[in-house]
């Protein structure tokens, strides 16, 4: 019953995360983050399980931040995404794998903006725009209509409203909040959280 | 404490002696933070054995009050508000109608005893007595330990205008 969006434009993505932390039936937390910075220019959205979720977006973080000391520079988003992807697929044939779902969103000078859409089978793709849960089955076809690979940050913005306006008229489940984050060349961004009309 | 008795006893002894070792090596108290941290990388790592617990860990610390919630599939939360246990959603409906932000320490007792004697009323497995404890920057103190029968009658009466 978690959403996670992505839209990636010309030289910036933007993400957003439903903010509602569930447990069993009940919602015990209204403004959860569920983005976690893995280094200064990327960012991991989780959805899954929770304990997995914080495990392990923090052990990523972690040995980028490990890979970064040693080496003296810091990994590309996309080898930040191949070593997330690895890490979930030797997780997967372990005992307990990870249930993790994942977008990972990063700006690089050289190679520019990116989104990566990953979810706990390790599967792995580069995408324009991606939705994690139940929600894409809302806001994927929203993105089809939609999306040009031009699209400017407040037209992503708009868009990403749209989405979160269509999940909130269509989706039976309550997802009353959606915190929404921008990276582009300047980092990683907040932006006004989406909440909805009604 | 909610779930496994004995998880959750064994396990919240366990992390107050952990806090104690802490505070004895580094001359200082461990934070909220850190100590429900503790025990959530405890259960975290006994993740499908088994373990059954919900917990609240509440105190104070440098950044003042704060209020986690951990539990065994390790998951750790902090929010103003928590409510564990099988009876949790009947004290979410009483504790969410009736609380304020800045609500005085008087009433925040009175709505955390009667959110849990709701509770225990509507709960099959909740009950007996309601132990209320306030956490104050200088350590805890017990404010009351009531008979649910005793509560049950007393706002009854409330209700009807008995009574005072």
């Amino acid at each position: 019953m978690e959403c996670l969006i992505g839209v990636q434009g010309k030289d910036f993505v933007l993400v957003a995360a439903d903010s509602s932390n569930a447990r069993s039936i009940v919602r015990m937390k209204e403004d959860h983050d569920k983005m976690v910075p893995i280094s200064d220019n990327v960012v991991m959205l989780t959805s899954g399980d929770v304990g997995d979720c914080l495990q392990f977006s923090e052990y990523i973080a972690k040995n980028l931040q490990l890979y970064k000391m040693r080496n003296g520079y810091e990994l590309s988003p996309e080898a930040a995404a191949n070593f997330t992807r690895r890490n979930l697929a030797e997780s997967l044939r372990s005992r307990n794998a990870y249930q993790v779902n994942l977008l990972l969103a990063g700006y690089d000078e050289k190679t520019g903006p990116s989104l990566y859409y990953m979810d706990y089978l390790a599967s792995m793709n580069k995408l324009p725009f991606a939705v994690h849960g139940y929600g894409s089955f809302f806001s994927l076809s929203i993105f089809d209509r939609y999306y040009t690979p031009d699209v400017t940050k407040e037209e992503a913005y708009e868009l990403l409203n749209k989405c979160v306006q269509e999940i909130q008229k269509r989706f039976l489940v309550n997802m009353p909040r959606f915190k929404v984050r921008m990276i582009s060349k300047d980092g990683i961004k907040d932006m006004p959280d989406l909440v909805g009309k009604i | 404490m909610a779930g496994g008795a004995a998880d959750c006893s064994y396990w919240e002894r366990f992390l107050a002696k952990q806090c104690r070792v802490y505070e004895l090596r580094n001359k200082e108290r461990i934070s909220v933070a850190a100590a429900s941290k503790l025990l959530a990388n405890i259960v975290y790592g006994y993740k499908g054995y088994g373990l059954s617990m919900g917990t609240m860990i509440c105190g104070w610390d440098k950044k003042g009050p704060g209020l986690y919630y951990v539990d065994s599939d390790g998951t750790r939360l902090t929010n103003h508000i928590f409510s564990v246990g099988s009876g949790a959603t009947y004290a979410y409906g009483v504790m969410d109608s009736g609380y304020k932000w800045d609500m005085s320490v008087e009433e925040a007792i009175q709505l955390g005893r009667r959110s849990i004697y709701h509770a225990t009323h509507r709960d099959a497995y909740s009950g007996g007595v309601v132990n209320l404890y306030h956490m104050k920057e200088t350590g805890w103190e017990k404010i009351s330990q009531d008979d649910t029968v005793k509560l049950h009658y007393q706002y009854q009466d409330e209700k009807l205008g008995k009574g005072h």
